[in-house]
Formats: structure tokens, C-alpha cells, sequence
């Protein structure tokens, strides 16, 4: 009898880059849906809307570099850049944004880099941060979250009237308003110390009201991300770590000046970012050591940005720093080989 | 028991014991024809004996090792030699190998037979008769046993002897029935090693999925000091450095070998074949292998070495339905034949006819995504994702930064690979162009070194020449030539580098002038 040959192993493998991926997707679920209860139906137009353009962005560009379009758009990785940004837009953006976010992610940022795997940046924080410096007025205009003040829900008519309205769109007044972390950062601006600006209703328990929430379900499934090995637990590890241990060395020194570490934690892009976004293997650091060291550059990043830099919240641009030490890191945290001399 | 010390990485693969590990050792087939490959073993091809024509006996010398790293090959039962030509061997490489074929008679006469007392014998004659045996590590490598067994080739006494019959690979259950029925083989050849390398402890490596094995081998050990050690079910336990590190806590150096930090490592079948050689007089002839997957009755078979494969599987009850790919070996670590027609070596454990419920569907690898899972897994502690990157963009001498030449192939990283990379192919691959290159790099050091010799000797001759001139000339009252002189001119001339043909022969052991000059062919 004749037979194929094939190199070895030959074994059935389970996993593959489809699965990784769509894994990716169901971890975000618990905290989308919690966004969405508070921030209505927009949270879900804007993932409809990204998901289109990102598959639409994807197919083009696999058919323009000649790449067989089954399998690459079977590894749902377009999929999850989009969610990454749409997660991350104001929850009434207008289309246009979405639609520009996610078409220079998946078109600049992903294929012009060489696709998949050879991206040297985090696509969707590419996306994201070329909205925030082109766009800040919209990026900032998040709605109030759902039962702080007087803002009454928008049904899906209304949300799809102003995502979609065009120019002359009309968002009703008191409609948006700062987000905590946009708070914290201009009232401490003003002298306020750390405890009266906590006595705003846009803070509930730990930190934002509603978006307390939304990170409790991102850690929920960014934990079974990081079970499932998905996501490596090192780097959420390490950014979160970094984070905490930043924050609080600022905060003993200075309790009324400087948040306390908790409440960084819990605000804004944190929990997201550090399972969600910092763990894209593509742009990390890919050594075990260096995912920690990676993880914890992100935290401190993350601190220094929202402490002393121009922007409220600072994940996307600490991660793509990050994403430039990536290499460097992995140079020099290469692991003890296996008999090699120790020390 | 003991303590062990885990490895890193590493898997928790599928099974598939059961399917062999059922029945016991049946007798292999006496096939009319068999084809003894004389290189089934690490190290120079054994050179052959025999001729066309020839009559050979059972247990007949019909290669003799060539080279210490080397092994003999015996004829496995009696016969007449019809070929020894290149024929079609199991091997990775897929290329042809010299083989002697023998057509047998069915009579299964044996040379003289004759045990011996390795008590009363030297050391180095024990390893003569191993050697004569062509006694080879068993487990799939094939190193010749006698040079293992040799504690003269490094300095201080041996702390450890481990048996390996971890068996760490899925579908293989050779070893198992071997311990299972003739532990008391096993422990009689391993008398044998210890007698030649006096190991402080014997160490005994088994996996917890094999109890029986583990009591059989328990119970043979009883009374000898030797201890069983049993170990979790984890790919590649049963990798050498793996098992030692397992079993010892001691972690051999990268370039170094296991003898480096006082342990030798043999396979459990190894062990009993030194007992045959050494108790029976009786040359390596046979081995088990497990015919296993797609096969109607898989077990275990005792086989006369050339035997084809086709015969085994056909002893087995021949194939089933959809038989993907014919595998020598495991399915980690194993290669993939073309066909059924090439016979056992001493390296043939399994033969594993998979179906595709248990292979990966063909389909382009995607890219890298970097996800690490193959650094989780990977035993040898490297960066799997670096060392495919380097070597996929043939930067070889950066992938040998990240330590390729560590790797142990064990398949880990391509199994857990999500993005389907065959990346065990692309170290092989990369190892090989290295070597290539260091060959080409040899012969090209070679050819400049010779070159140099020669200009080196043109310039010594010639200035020898001129002293040899100068100090001719001054008392000389006139420029009479000797009849057996040269004019200096044409000698001065011929010395001139300019004329001196630039060849790549041998130096010149440095001559004096001569009428012809040194310079053949200028
Ligand atoms: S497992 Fe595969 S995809 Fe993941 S880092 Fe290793 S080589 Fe890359
Ligand atoms: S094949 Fe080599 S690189 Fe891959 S896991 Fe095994 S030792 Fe590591």
C-alpha cells in the first residue's frame, strides 16, 4: 500500500486560531452586556456596526494580498479587533466613527503591517487612538450611564436615530456627560481633593457607577479567558499589578491628591484593557518574563498617563508604547534553556 | 516512593494503550525473503560480509561494525544471501540504504551458540561480545550500547543507571508487554551493565499508566537494589534528558551528555537483549514492535529484523477502513512512510497505520500569532515561536541563538500550536541546512588552509633559493655555469610569484632548487 506522508506530530489537534478567537469574543460578553444596561442600546450598534466593516475591511484586503479568504476569515481575529474598539467608543458615537476606527485598525494598522501575526501594534488601540487625536469631541461624549441623574433609557429607534443622524445629529442635553475618570482628572485640577470629588453621582461603590459593573463582568470572563489559556495570565497579572502598586505609592503619598488604588483598578479601560487588550499575543511580549515585565510597563504606563498626561485614560497609548518595548523585552528575558548554566 | 522532579512543560497526550497492550507477544511471521538493512544504528554503516551466493546461518555475522560508533548485523535466520544492494529502508530521510537480502530456508539453523560468564571476563571483552552482538539502544536512537557501556571515557564513578520503560509515547506498548512478560530478561541484562559501569543506584523509569509492568518489574527487582520508580502519565517523560531530570533532579548540560552529571540511561528492551547476548550467545536478530491504529487486531509482535512491515500488518489482520498514513514510531515523534514495503530495523518500536479520526485535517498553517502556547510546553524550556521565526526566514545563525540545536523534536509545540505551524519541520530543516553549511564551511577551510601551505612553501622556497644564490654569487669571479646549474636568471625567474600556477594540492615537503623546479604544471 502507498500512503501520504506528513511531518510529524500526528495527532489530532484540538485548538486552533478560530477557536482562540471566538473564545475571545464569548469572555467579552458578561461585560458587554453589562455596558449595554447601562449605556444602552448604542453599545450594541456600535458592535454591529464594527463587526460589518471589520469583515468587510478583512475580505477586501485578504483578496487584494491574494490570501485564501476561508481560512483567514475563519480565525475571527477581525472580529475581535472590531469588538476591542466598539467596546471602547462612546456608546452613541456616530457611525462614521466606528466605521473609521475599524476600517484604519483592520486596513493600516493590521494588513498594510503584513496581517495577521506580523502587526507590530494593537490594531483596534491603533484605531482608537487615531479617533482620540482626530476626534476628541465625539470620543468623549459618553451618555450617562443608566440610573445616575435623570437620564431616561433610549429605545432602539431613538439610539439608531443618533448614531445614524449625520451631521446636524441631534444627542438631547444631559443626554452625555464626563466620565469618571474625565471627573476626577478636571475637578483635581480645580483643588478638589480625592474625597469631595468621590461625592459626585458618577462614582458609585468602588468607581464609576455602571462602569463598576462592566468591569466586574470583563474580570468575569477575562478570567475564564485566562482558565482556558486564551490569555496568558501573566499579562494581566503584570498590568494589573503594575497598576495597583503604582497607585498606591502615589496614594500614600498624597491620599487626597492621588485616587486610591482601587478605584485606578476599577476605572475606565483597566480590567478591560488588561485581559482583553494587553493580552493580543501578536503585540505583546511572547516570553513568560517578559509578559510580567510587559503586563506591568502597561500599568505604570496607564498610571502615569491618567496621573500626569494629557488624556483621562491612557491603556490604549500604554499599550502601544509597550508594543514597541515588546522586542526589546523578549531579547532579554529569554528563558534558562534547559541544562544551560544557571545564573 | 521517591521523590521525583517534574520537568517543564511537557503534555498530557491521548492514550491508545489499550488497543496493543491486551494481548501478549505473538511470534512474528518467517517471511521468504528478508531485507537486513546494514545501518540500523547510529553511526558508520556496518560493513558488509557477505556475498551473493552466500549461505548464511541464524545469528551469522553478515556486517561487521565499522568504527567504534557503529554495530554489527546479524543474518536473523538462515538462508542465502540474494542481493546486498541499496533497497528502500525505513527512515526519515526516505532515502534507499545497502541492505543484504536473504532468502530463507526455513530451517532456522544457528551458528554455535555460546553463553558466557561476564563475571569472569574483562570489562572491555564484555563489551567485545556486546558489540559482536550488535547490541543498540532499543528505544528508537539506536546508539551502540558498548560505547555506553564504556565508564573509561570519562572520569569519575557513575551515580546513577536509569532503565528507561517510561514509554511515554500514545499508541506504543513494546516496552510494557517486554516488562510485563520477561522482567526477569530485562533485570538479568541490567546485572550485566552493572557489573561494567558499578553505578552507585539503579534507577527503574515507568509510567503510572502501566501497573502491571511496574509489578512485574517490582517484583524481578526484589532483592537487587534496584529501585522502580513510577511516574506521572506526561510527554516526553521518556525523553533521556527528560527521564534523568524526572528521576534525579539533574539536568544535563546543553552540549553535554548524561554521563556529564553521572547517569546512563538505557532502554528497558536494550537491557534484554545484553541479557540474550550475554546469557544465550544470541546476536540481535529480533525485536517486539507494536502494530497498532487502523489495524484489525492490533498487539505486539516479536520480529526478525527485515522483516517487511507489510507482513506484520497483514499478521495483525491487515488494515481497516481508511488508513491515512503509515507511521514509524509514535505519532509525536514518528515519521510517515510511503509505503508498507520496507522492513524492521532495531530502530522499528511501532508501526502505527492512523486514521484520520486521529490526525489534523490538511490545511495551511496560519501565521504565528505568538500566543506562547508553545513555550508552556516546550521541555527543553526554548522560545518555539523565535526559533520558527528564524528558521523560516533561513536566519539560522539567529535561530542558533535562541538555541535550536537544544531541541529535542519531541512534537510538543506543534501539537498545542493553534495556528497549525509544522514547526518541528522547520528546526529539522534548519538543522539540516546548518550542517550543510558547516560541511561546505570545512571543505572550504580545507581548500584555504592548503592553498596558504602552498603560497607559504613558494615563499620559503624561493627565499631559500635566493639565500642560496647570494651566497653563491659573491665568490664567484664570473657568472660560469656548472653543468648542473641553471642560469640564475631563469632560476630567479621561475621563483617569481607572478608565474607561480595557484593549485590545491598537498604541500610540498620544502625541496632544495632543482633543474625542474617545484613549480609542476607552471
Ligand atoms: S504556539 Fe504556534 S502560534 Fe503560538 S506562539 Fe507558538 S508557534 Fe506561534
Ligand atoms: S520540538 Fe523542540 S521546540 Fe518544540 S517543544 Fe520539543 S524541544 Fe521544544
Amino acid at each position: 500500500m502507498r500512503f501520504k506522508t506528513a511531518t510529524s506530530p500526528h495527532i489530532l489537534r484540538e485548538t486552533g486560531v478560530g477557536q482562540v478567537m471566538r473564545r475571545v469574543l464569548y469572555a467579552m460578553a458578561p461585560g458587554v452586556a453589562a455596558l449595554a444596561w447601562f449605556f444602552g442600546w448604542g453599545v450594541l450598534v456600535n458592535l454591529a456596526i464594527a463587526t460589518g466593516v471589520a469583515l468587510a475591511a478583512e475580505t477586501s484586503m485578504l483578496a487584494a494580498r491574494g490570501k485564501p479568504l476561508a481560512v483567514h476569515l475563519g480565525d475571527f481575529s477581525a472580529v475581535v479587533t472590531a469588538w476591542l474598539l466598539a467596546v471602547a467608543l462612546p456608546s452613541l458615537a456616530p457611525w462614521w466613527l466606528t466605521v473609521l476606527g475599524v476600517s484604519f485598525a483592520i486596513v493600516v494598522a493590521k494588513h498594510l503591517y503584513g496581517g495577521l501575526g506580523y502587526n507590530p501594534f494593537n490594531p483596534a488601540m491603533i484605531g482608537y487612538v487615531v479617533l482620540l487625536i482626530s476626534f476628541p469631541r465625539e470620543m468623549s461624549a459618553w451618555p450617562i450611564p443608566h440610573g445616575v441623574g435623570q437620564a431616561h433609557a433610549l429605545g432602539l429607534p431613538e439610539t439608531l436615530e443618533i448614531v445614524f443622524g449625520g451631521a446636524g445629529r441631534l444627542v438631547p442635553d444631559g443626554l452625555t456627560g464626563a466620565t469618571p475618570l474625565d471627573v476626577l482628572r478636571t475637578q483635581l485640577g480645580l483643588g478638589l481633593t480625592v474625597t469631595e470629588i468621590r461625592n459626585s453621582p458618577v462614582f458609585g461603590i468602588v468607581s464609576g457607577s455602571g462602569w463598576e459593573w462592566a468591569a466586574l463582568g470583563f474580570l468575569a470572563g477575562g478570567l475564564w479567558l485566562v482558565q482556558t489559556r486564551a490569555a496568558d495570565w501573566r499579562i494581566p497579572a503584570g498590568m494589573l499589578g503594575g497598576l495597583a502598586t503604582i497607585a498606591t505609592v502615589f496614594h500614600l503619598i498624597d491620599p487626597q491628591r492621588y485616587a486610591p488604588p482601587w478605584f485606578h483598578l476599577w476605572s475606565g479601560a483597566a480590567i478591560f484593557g488588561a485581559f482583553f487588550i494587553a493580552t493580543d499575543p501578536v503585540t505583546a511580549s511572547t516570553t513568560p518574563r517578559g509578559r510580567l515585565i510587559y503586563g506591568a510597563g502597561i500599568g505604570v504606563l496607564v498610571y502615569v498617563i491618567r496621573a500626569f498626561g494629557g488624556y483621562p485614560d491612557g491603556v490604549a497609548f500604554a499599550v502601544l508604547l509597550m508594543n514597541i518595548a515588546a522586542p526589546t523585552i523578549d531579547l532579554y528575558t529569554q528563558p534558562r534553556v534547559f541544562g544551560a548554566r544557571r545564573g | 516512593m521517591s521523590a521525583l522532579f517534574p520537568f517543564h512543560g511537557g503534555l498530557k497526550t491521548v492514550r491508545h494503550k489499550s488497543e496493543s497492550n491486551r494481548r501478549p507477544i505473538l511470534a512474528g511471521p518467517l517471511p521468504h525473503q528478508l531485507t537486513v538493512p546494514l545501518r540500523q544504528h547510529i553511526g558508520a554503516t556496518a560493513k558488509p560480509l557477505v556475498q551473493v551466493g552466500d549461505r548464511v546461518l541464524k545469528g551469522q555475522m553478515i556486517g561487521q561494525a565499522d568504527g567504534y560508533i557503529s554495530a554489527a548485523v546479524h543474518a536473523p535466520t538462515s538462508g542465502v544471501v540474494t542481493a546486498v544492494e541499496s533497497r528502500p529502508v525505513p527512515h526519515p530521510s526516505g532515502l534507499p540504504d545497502l541492505c543484504v537480502a536473504i532468502e530463507t530456508d526455513g530451517e532456522e539453523r544457528w551458528i554455535e551458540r555460546q553463553a558466557v560468564d561476564y563475571r569472569r571476563l574483562h570489562a572491555s571483552e564484555v563489551r567485545a561480545v556486546l558489540r559482536n552482538a550488535g547490541v543498540v539502544g532499543l528505544g528508537g536512537a539506536g546508539f551502540p550500547s558498548a560505547v555506553k557501556l564504556n565508564p573509561g571515557g570519562h572520569d569519575g564513578p557513575l551515580d546513577t543507571l536509569i532503565l528507561n520503560g517510561a514509554e511515554c509515547e500514545p499508541w506504543i506498548t513494546c516496552d510494557d508487554r517486554l516488562m510485563r512478560e520477561r522482567a526477569a530478561g530485562i533485570v538479568a541484562g541490567l546485572h550485566v551493565m552493572v557489573h561494567l559501569l558499578e553505578p552507585r543506584e539503579v534507577l527503574i523509569g515507568i509510567e503510572d499508566d502501566k501497573p502491571e509492568a511496574v509489578a512485574a518489574m517490582v517484583a524481578a527487582c526484589a532483592g537487587t537494589g534496584y529501585q522502580v520508580r513510577v511516574a506521572p502519565t506526561r510527554y516526553p517523560s521518556g525523553s533521556v534528558k527528560q527521564l534523568i531530570q524526572l528521576l534525579t533532579g539533574k539536568e544535563t548540560p546543553v552540549d553535554g551528555l548524561p554521563v556529564d552529571v553521572g547517569v546512563q540511561c538505557f532502554n528497558v528492551a536494550t537491557a534484554y537483549t545484553v541479557h540474550r547476548a550475554i546469557d544465550f550467545g544470541e546476536p540481535v536478530l529480533s525485536r517486539i514492535v507494536t502494530v497498532t491504529g487502523q489495524v484489525a487486531q492490533p498487539g505486539n509482535v516479536e520480529v526478525l529484523l527485515g522483516t517487511p512491515f507489510s507482513a506484520l500488518i497483514e499478521l495483525c489482520g491487515g488494515y481497516r477502513e481508511g488508513v491515512e498514513r503509515l507511521i514509524m514510531g509514535g505519532p509525536m515523534m514518528g515519521f510517515a512512510l510511503h509505503g508498507d514495503d520496507v522492513p524492521v530495523t532495531k530502530a522499528t518500536n511501532c508501526i502505527l497505520a492512523a486514521g484520520a479520526g486521529e490526525l489534523t485535517p490538511e490545511q495551511p498553517a496560519m501565521p504565528c500569532i505568538r500566543c506562547g502556547a508553545c513555550v508552556e510546553v516546550c521541555p527543553a524550556k526554548l522560545l518555539p515561536q523565535q526559533l520558527y521565526w528564524h528558521a523560516h526566514a533561513k536566519e539560522f545563525d539567529k535561530a542558533q541563538d535562541y538555541h535550536l540545536f537544544s531541541c529535542i523534536e519531541c512534537g510538543c509545540c506543534s501539537a498545542v500550536c493553534p495556528s497549525h505551524i509544522p514547526l518541528v519541520h522547520f528546526y529539522r530543516y534548519a538543522k539540516n541546512e546548518i550542517w550543510a553549511q558547516e560541511k561546505e564551511k570545512q571543505k572550504a577551510e580545507l581548500a584555504r588552509q592548503r592553498h596558504q601551505a602552498r603560497l607559504e612553501r613558494l615563499e620559503r622556497e624561493q627565499k631559500e633559493r635566493e639565500a642560496k644564490l647570494r651566497q653563491k654569487t659573491p665568490p664567484r669571479p664570473a657568472p660560469a655555469v656548472d653543468a648542473g646549474q641553471l642560469p640564475i636568471e631563469t632560476a630567479v625567474a621561475r621563483a617569481k610569484p607572478g608565474r607561480v600556477a595557484v593549485s590545491m594540492d598537498e604541500p610540498q615537503p620544502s625541496v632544495a632548487v632543482k633543474a625542474d623546479g617545484p613549480e609542476r604544471g607552471g
